[in-house]
């Protein structure tokens, strides 16, 4: 039984999102370097799920399908990791403290297993929440 | 016979190598390989040649398609949605030459738009801290040849500025740093074991969001005074340690990145900061300076600078005085509050890097976006523009992140009929002329 757990998460940028990036917004690299969540092996324990396998994201602005790999460079448990894009910014609160700057980093998270959730593409993830794809 | 053009300068982050070597083909249309950039900067200059560039303006339709248009239509509506919105968000800059801000600016001016580059989301934060307490910093030649303590707080290198390391700050030998990185201690404080911090001699793995407290303890260190026993999950043992050896060093230098400016705090922990460094000063020299992201987002902030005395968040509405106020007159905030009339996005992607909320409020109002490449933001626009890449088909002029000026160099020709930012900001600007003297859209 999968469970829910609550993740303390940052969004920031890795090498392999900036080539993604510079790749183009619709490459394969910029999907591969976005579209997956940080997590520390403690939490995958937690959360009851298997590394690699999809999952909900949900913070309180919103919710987004991302796929959970274990961290590369360490994490302690507690804290998981969104390369910067557009899914992460799916979840980014856009609160800034009259600073400018929206809470990109250290803001609570739900995560739990989605194994047959579907990760929307970049352009579609930005598409599908301003309601501009037409069925 | 390909040839190869040599000290290109690239265009990816704020570090503006400039020993880049770059081989064209015979006909100066096609980049052949890349010689010396990181993976990212080389990855950019190989976009060039990918296949299925855009290259002349699209139009939404009603059907959520686009077509596509000339460049004076694109243009003609553009200079029309200018005239008629009384507050245009002017965002981005970071990614074009500062040539093509100035004529930005002139266009802001006259229609009174609100001018905004990449650091609103990025180092704004850190901009803020310099108004109110000022910057001891330096170039990065001078980190090169003099900086024997070297810390990294909050950035990550390794990974955002991947060259940095090795021409400025853990591995070079400069003149009186003849050891490299034998002669340099290297410091990192992050809440992850980044890479940046595999290359450093100490880790200091602060909790997250605790970086406030951390460097209030640090300059409580510098002063003798009593700590508690932890700060923000660092034993007082090691901050008391660490104090000592930088006070040992003959010049150090404080980079700090976006875990500071993107955490709880923000502005102030900058401010922290450079207090910290300003406390250093009694014992040794000591500068600070910020990893600036977009190659050329420091230029947007010194031409703004220069033109209206604030580096971001500019509001020219009133058109005869620029004002400026963090949370007010930044792009994120006026976009949550659903303030802007429209939006004009240049050489950025607000779409994949704002939070969706702000994104959701620019959607629903007349957009253009002008961009090489197609991107999250193109695709929830009614118009875009295609144009040459600065520092790859144009050149033009950036700032590196220490606030040095360089001059980036055209590598290849652009695609046939493709126009640079500067071509299409100018044709905007006399379209926005003709316009007003006819009395408004």
């Amino acid at each position: 039984m999968a469970n829910k757990i609550t993740l303390n998460l940052i969004t920031c940028r890795t090498i392999q999102q900036g080539v993604g990036m510079e790749a183009g917004k619709t490459s394969k690299k910029y999907f591969d370097a976005c579209t997956i969540i940080h997590m520390h092996p403690e939490d995958f324990k937690k959360l009851g799920a298997w590394k690699n396998t999809n999952v909900k994201v949900t913070s309180s602005v919103g919710s987004v399908i991302v796929k959970a790999v274990e961290t590369r460079e360490d994490l302690v448990p507690g804290l998981a990791h969104i390369p910067m894009g557009p899914w992460a910014n799916r979840i980014v609160p856009a609160y800034t403290f009259s600073t400018g700057e929206p809470c990109f980093k250290g803001f609570p998270v739900d995560v739990e297993v989605a194994t047959n959730e579907r990760i929307m593409g970049a352009i579609e993830v930005v598409q599908d929440a301003c309601g501009l794809i037409r069925k | 016979m390909p040839k190869d053009v040599t000290d290109v300068i690239c265009p990816f982050c704020g570090t503006l190598c400039d020993d880049v070597v770059v081989t064209v083909s015979d006909d100066n249309k096609t980049i052949l390989s890349v010689k010396n950039a990181c993976a990212i900067g080389a990855e950019k200059f190989n976009h060039q040649r990918l296949p299925g560039r855009v290259k002349r303006p699209r139009m939404r339709q009603p059907d959520g398609t686009y077509k596509e248009v000339s460049y004076d239509e694109a243009i003609d509506w553009t200079a029309k949605m200018l005239v008629k919105s009384r507050k245009t968000l002017m965002y981005g800059w970071a990614s074009t030459s500062c040539q093509a801000m100035s004529i930005g600016h002139e266009i802001a001016e006259k229609v009174g738009g609100i001018v905004d580059n990449c650091a609103t989301v990025c180092h704004g934060s850190s901009l803020i801290a310099i108004e109110d307490v000022g910057v001891p910093s330096c170039t990065l030649g001078e980190v090169k040849n003099r900086a024997d303590r070297v810390i990294f707080w909050g950035c990550n290198p390794a990974h955002a500025h991947p060259r940095h390391m090795s021409r400025y700050s853990i591995f070079p030998r400069g003149f009186f740093t003849v050891k490299g990185h034998k002669g340099r201690k290297i410091y990192c404080v992050d809440c992850r074991y980044t890479d940046t911090a595999k290359c450093a001699d100490t880790f200091i793995q602060v909790q997250q969001g605790f970086d406030y407290e951390l460097l209030d303890a640090f300059r409580t260190a510098a002063r003798g005074e009593a700590l508690p026993d932890t700060v923000g999950g660092v034993p007082k043992e090691k901050i008391y340690e660490v104090v000592e050896e930088l006070k040992g060093g003959r010049f150090g230098i404080i980079f700090f990145g976006m875990g500071l400016t993107h955490t709880m705090g923000r502005n102030h922990n900058i401010d922290e900061a450079i207090c910290l460094t300003r406390d250093m000063n009694d014992f040794t020299k000591f500068v600070i300076m910020a990893m600036r992201g977009h190659w050329n987002v420091t230029g947007s902030g010194q031409v703004l600078g220069w033109q209206y005395g604030f580096p971001y968040a500019v509001d020219l509405s009133r058109r005869d005085q620029a004002r400026h106020q963090t949370g007010e007159t930044t792009s994120v905030d006026l976009l949550n509050r659903n303030e802007v009339e429209a939006c004009f996005y240049i050489a950025t992607d607000p779409g994949a890097h704002f939070p969706i909320n702000a994104m959701i409020s620019s959607s629903k109002k007349p957009t253009v976006t002008i961009d090489p490449h197609i991107n999250c933001t193109t695709e929830i626009s009614d118009v875009h523009i295609p144009v040459a890449m600065v520092g790859v088909e144009v050149g033009g002029c950036a700032y590196r992140m220490d606030n040095v000026p360089i001059e980036t160099r055209k590598v290849v020709e652009p695609p046939e009929g493709m126009l640079t930012d500067e071509e299409v900001l100018t044709k905007i600007n006399n379209r926005v002329d003709e316009l007003l003297a006819k009395g408004g859209a």
